[in-house]
């Protein structure tokens, strides 16, 4: 059974499908094939075989021969829990829609279905024309879904947005071509093992560098995203956060680290130098907020400051040439960290929604005393928040503890920097936590609030509910990128030139 | 034995779920019995621990009970050791814990979250015993962090309170200061001996001896050095020592058996705990032990200096757990660490009594906590005194009492220490057995004796509080008077804690001190020649003299030496210090980075500035506005459905 393809075409037709059912009809029809999908998804994990690092569950159609670019799809242990991911936030993100969006609503929800659909192709191309088509296609229902349901600015946001990704991808659309001039063909893995000379490699890691720093972002080509989520609606946050930027995490240790190793180990301070200071100086910045979405948003980017962080001292760990294990553990709390923070951003920006919706503001100074009068919302806040701080026992601290403890065999300092978001990170958070949830009630607003419904508090439960299980047992998702990331791992120790 | 083990945690957090989850629905009355049941299955099981441990010449337990992860080759792994060392902890902390939990059902009666409360304080008991019964370096962090987190939670009980919410983020950024440290120490931990697994990397260590790593350019550091003081500085956070020590007065803003629970009696001693644990490693770096001996040396004079001149009955007992924390990390410093356990054992005791005791004042006093309000309420509260003035004589270390037994056994093992510092740290600890008992007796005459000073609607009302809250107190005191007496043989001089410790043979001030041990009562005769008891009373006499007889000497000090006066007042500065230093500058420089990196620079500048330059935003803005931008996108995705669903299906 083509799984993939069934995932992807299932979500976009559906999409396509609750277009024509109607405004009226469209949530249970979007519901249940957002259900339908990530069910399929879930033989992706249970029949994965967990000893190799091949791509498994392929499929390969040939589309335009003259240039050698298939419909080709695939999974390996990086991309089979992201595709999880996506298929899984993508119910939340129906459900958190339900009776949220009155305007337009069948189009709001065949815009996200339709979105999933090439996110999970993103993550499932093996063909890099493929992916590339894909990772564009990914930005027009975004593009759209801020454009006609997002906030006052959003105009500013969505050129913002498009502008910068968009330029970003261009650069990545050259490399590929030049890749397909040496290899004769779009096959990733053809590239993977195209041998390629100094300079070339050089070029080719500084093009797949502009397109996923903007992505996932990485300081200084981050600014797009506070203002995009700021003014993209809940659920298009919660998929900005969850999915998209993993996109660009993805594309490093896609493209990056294996077709070009020699320039990304030349390279890695750089990459080093940018992930710390994603860490330390965006911590600073998220403490300056006084909008909770912008907050969270720059929370985000300091997270994945231990993305890039965790993928690029695998050089500096190998340097002193003994075991792969640390390398291996820092590219598995990145990736961790990934999956982690898809559930907890996702949670934080849901958060901010419900409460949004009952008082129409984002600022942090028109709350105070929510738990007043929503304890049980409020309950949840503090345990998000707690995992935003990376408390041990929710899966916030997993990646930043593998990646932590890998920095340290690189160098202290490594460590020492990105250990300050210990303090950062609850620093920002809490405070947050503070002037919104406790004291006394602020005002009246407050005092009308009403606690979260029964739908709200199932997608928050599912959500802590993930972010509790990987916490206390992380080996189930460790297990299954095991062989793929110490294969990459292997393959990145040997240089291409 | 392995199902006890797992159960001995297990069982509180049963309780915490299930008043945390279905307060509502149990009630008052069957969420505290779910939460004592629970934490009396964990006491019982302790005991079990305890004597099945005693009876067993040591036998330790330690195993995994799951894999959390595998990555790289590293094992990240859940699993329990129990040696003597932790079954001494968890019996400390389930007792005091069950005392605490009954003393609650009093305290907290008229609060509208007696549920909450429960769920917390048994949440509290689960994360404590994961932490003294971890077997590697991952869980212990876990549980720290997890008794931290509960820490915050009780703190800021009171959410409405500005002073609450105030201290329980102060309390969480500290300990996260130190939790930076301990977490770079697990780090090097793991880095130099590639496990988490402290029987793992206590084997692999003593490799580690005379390998350095250059932290700065051109200046080696002893790896075991820099190791040992990065979980130090995790200590400091967690066990309040100076400069760390900030958050825990102000932790005093939570209800009171929290207080005694968690910011008296256990959490607070974790980190003593911890030292002890990864004695091992610290033994191997005289530099980081002269480091401990030195920070508990100023922590346990300077604040106990504090405490002379609160008058908040909370903080007196605050200051002087501050100032106890430095004497057991003192202890740790000379390389007593069975000291320091056993005096972390017995003070869990006393203090968790003089806390209670306290709260029980409270009570009586209608929750006025000022001593200078207070007065004459020994006739008023005759069990609340009289085991107060046993906690008091405990903690000021009269002969005989546990506190007598475990201080003199700190101060005389300090004596005999040789490493850099000790000088100074012996000088540190005697001059503040004279200040406890200062502090102490002054608290306990302005509150007990002496005129009424109260208002006479609250007089009027003074009465003996509850059997719920007096029957702790005296179930407290019974161990805070005798179980020094019964246990300091075995404990300090015997072979208690058999591996369980190690001491290198050149700092063994202990055995230099039971070189000269015949029994307690020799011990107690014994200290009739040495200078700490003749400190202790006359610290005694002062407080008696001055606050009964002449309270006007007090004043006269006070105005006399106002530099002094306001120095302690202002408790040397930390506190403006910290606020203005870390909290205004990091938030200056918050707003600096946003306003100038961010929007000026990046946006203004290098985003918005290129683009307004060449039209292209506004060129835009009108293609969007005019929906053209819309017509584009859609027909670009619907283009591309087509062209790839064709292709996909048609094969």
């Amino acid at each position: 059974m083509p799984l993939l393809s069934i995932i992807i075409w299932l979500t976009i037709l559906g999409g396509i499908l609750v277009l024509f059912v109607g405004d009226q009809k469209c949530r249970p029809v979007a519901l249940a094939i957002s259900i339908a999908a990530f069910l399929f998804s879930l033989p992706l994990y249970f029949g994965f075989d967990t000893s190799t690092a091949q791509m498994q569950f392929t499929e390969n159609v040939a589309w335009l021969p003259s240039f050698d670019i298939n419909y080709a799809l695939g999974v390996d242990g990086i991309a089979m829990p992201l595709i999880l991911l996506t298929t899984f936030i993508n119910i939340i993100v129906v459900v958190s829609a339900w009776e949220v969006i009155e305007d337009k609503p069948a189009m709001y929800l065949a815009s996200f279905l339709i979105m999933t659909g090439f996110m999970v192709g993103v993550f499932a191309a093996t063909d890099a024309i493929l992916f590339y088509i894909f990772f564009e296609a990914t930005l027009i229902p975004m593009f759209l879904i801020i454009g006609i349901w997002g906030g006052p600015r959003r105009v500013y946001a969505t050129i913002k947005f498009f502008l910068y990704t968009f330029l970003g991808s261009v650069f990545m659309l050259v490399a590929l071509i030049y890749l397909y001039s040496n290899a004769d063909t779009f096959a990733i893995s053809a590239f993977h093992d195209l041998p390629i000379e100094a300079n070339a490699q050089t070029l080719i890691f500084l093009a797949f560098f502009i397109a996923f720093a903007v992505k996932i972002p990485m300081w200084p080509v981050h600014t797009w995203l506070p203002d995009a989520h700021v003014e993209a609606p809940t659920a298009g946050s919660a998929v900005l956060a969850a999915i998209m930027l993993k996109m660009g995490g993805y594309g490093f240790l896609r493209f990056s680290l294996p077709i070009v190793p020699d320039a990304s180990q030349q390279l890695s301070w750089l990459m080093i130098l940018l992930s710390l200071i994603a860490v330390v100086y965006i911590g600073f910045v998220a403490l300056a907020q006084s909008d909770m979405k912008k907050l969270i948003a720059y929370s985000s980017i300091s997270h994945m400051g231990f993305v890039t962080l965790g993928m690029f001292i695998v050089f500096g760990v190998l340097d002193d040439g003994q075991s792969s294990s640390h390398a291996i553990m820092g590219i598995e709390g990145a990736m961790v960290q990934m999956i982690s923070h898809g559930f907890i951003s996702a949670a934080m920006f849901l958060c901010v929604g419900v409460v949004y919706d009952r008082m129409h503001s984002r600022m942090i100074s028109d709350y105070g005393g929510v738990v007043n009068t929503m304890p049980v919302f409020a309950a949840f806040m503090v345990f998000f928040a707690m995992s935003n701080a990376g408390l041990p026992g929710t899966s916030g601290f997993v990646g930043e503890f593998m990646v932590i403890l890998a920095s340290f065999k690189a160098n202290f300092w490594f460590a020492f920097l990105a250990a300050t978001t210990l303090i950062l990170g609850a620093a920002y958070t809490l405070w947050m936590v503070k002037r919104v949830i406790f004291g006394e009630v602020a005002n009246e607003k407050v005092a009308a609030l009403t606690d979260i419904n029964q739908r709200e508090k199932f997608m928050l439960g599912v959500l802590a509910a993930m972010v509790l299980f990987f916490g206390l047992w992380p080996q189930p998702l460790v297990d299954v990128m095991h062989a793929s990331i110490a294969n990459l791992v292997q393959h990145v120790t040997v240089s291409k030139l | 034995m392995k199902l006890i083990y797992i159960l001995t945690p297990l069982a509180p957090l049963f309780g915490a779920i299930a008043a945390g989850f279905f307060g509502k629905q149990l009630g008052r009355t069957n969420s505290h019995r779910v939460t004592i049941a629970g934490v009396a299955v964990a006491f019982l099981f302790s005991l079990i621990a305890l004597f099945k441990n005693l009876g067993s010449d040591g036998a330790v337990f330690n195993e995994t009970i799951y894999t959390w992860m595998i990555s790289g080759d590293i094992k990240f792994e859940v699993g329990f050791l129990v040696d003597r060392l932790t079954v001494v902890m968890m019996t400390v902390v389930t007792s005091v814990s069950l005392m605490v939990h009954i003393y609650t059902i009093g305290y907290m009666h008229d609060d509208p979250g007696y549920q909450r409360f429960f769920s917390y304080i048994s949440l509290f008991t689960f994360a404590m015993l994961m932490l003294v019964m971890a077997n590697n370096f991952m869980q212990l962090f876990f549980g720290w962090e997890a008794v931290g987190l509960v820490s915050y939670l009780l703190i800021g009980f009171w959410y409405k309170k500005p002073t609450a919410i105030f201290a329980n983020l102060k309390a969480f950024l500290v300990n996260r200061v130190g939790d930076f440290g301990f977490l770079l120490g697990i780090a090097a931990v793991v880095m130099y001996t590639g496990t988490l697994n402290y029987t793992e990397a206590f084997e692999a260590a003593p490799a580690l001896q005379g390998e350095t790593m250059e932290l700065f350019p051109g200046a080696g550091w002893s790896v075991l050095t820099v190791m040992c003081i990065c979980l130090f500085i995790g200590a400091m956070g967690k066990s309040a020592q100076i400069p760390l020590h900030v958050w825990l007065p102000d932790s005093m803003e939570g209800p009171t058996p929290i207080s005694a629970l968690i910011h008296a009696a256990t959490m607070v001693t974790a980190g003593i705990f911890m030292v002890s644990r990864m004695s091992p490693l610290f033994e191997m770096s005289e530099t980081a032990l002269s480091f401990v001996l030195v920070i508990g040396a100023l922590t346990a004079l300077l604040m106990g200096l504090i405490g002379i001149v609160q008058n908040d009955i909370k903080r007196v007992v605050a200051y002087s757990t501050l100032s106890q924390l430095g004497y057991m990390t003192v202890a740790l410093g000379a390389s007593a660490y069975s000291a320091a356990i056993f005096h972390l054992m017995t003070h869990a005791f006393f203090k968790a009594l003089l806390f209670l005791a306290a709260g029980s004042v409270i009570i009586g006093m209608h929750h006025e906590q000022d001593i200078r309000k207070m007065g004459g309420l020994k006739k008023y509260m005759p069990v609340t005194y009289w085991t107060s003035l046993i906690g008091s004589l405990a903690l000021i270390g009269f002969p005989g009492f546990s506190g007598y037994f475990s201080k003199d056994a700190i101060i005389e093992a300090v004596h005999a220490s040789q490493i850099p510092g000790a000088g100074f740290a012996y000088l540190c600890v005697l001059l503040g057995v004279f200040i406890t008992a200062f502090y102490s007796f002054r608290m306990f005459f302005l509150v007990f004796h002496g005129e009424e000073r109260m208002d006479t609607h609250t007089k009027e009302h003074l009465h003996e509080s509850p059997g719920v809250v007096t029957v702790p107190l005296i179930l407290l005191a019974i161990p805070s008077v005798i179980l020094g007496a019964f246990t300091i043989g075995g404990m300090l001089f015997g072979d208690y804690f058999g591996d369980a410790i190690v001491v290198a043979p050149e700092h063994n001030v202990l055995a230099e001190v039971g070189s000269h041990y015949h029994g307690p009562l020799a011990f107690v005769l014994h200290g009739f020649k040495t200078p700490a008891l003749y400190l202790a009373l006359s610290g005694t006499l002062a407080a008696w003299f001055i606050y009964l007889h002449r309270p006007d000497i007090a004043d006269w000090f006070a105005t006399k030496f106002g530099f002094l006066h306001r120095l302690l007042e202002n408790k040397y500065g930390f506190d403006d210090f910290n606020q203005k230093v870390f909290a205004g500058g990091s938030l200056n420089l918050a707003d600096k980075l946003w306003n100038i990196g961010d929007v000026k620079l990046i946006d203004g500048a290098m985003v918005n500035g290129s683009a307004n330059k060449i039209g292209l935003l506004s060129s835009f803005v009108r293609t969007v506005q005019s929906g053209f931008l819309y017509h584009y996108a859609f027909a670009m995705i619907i283009g591309l459905l087509a062209m790839l669903f064709v292709l996909s299906f048609t094969n």
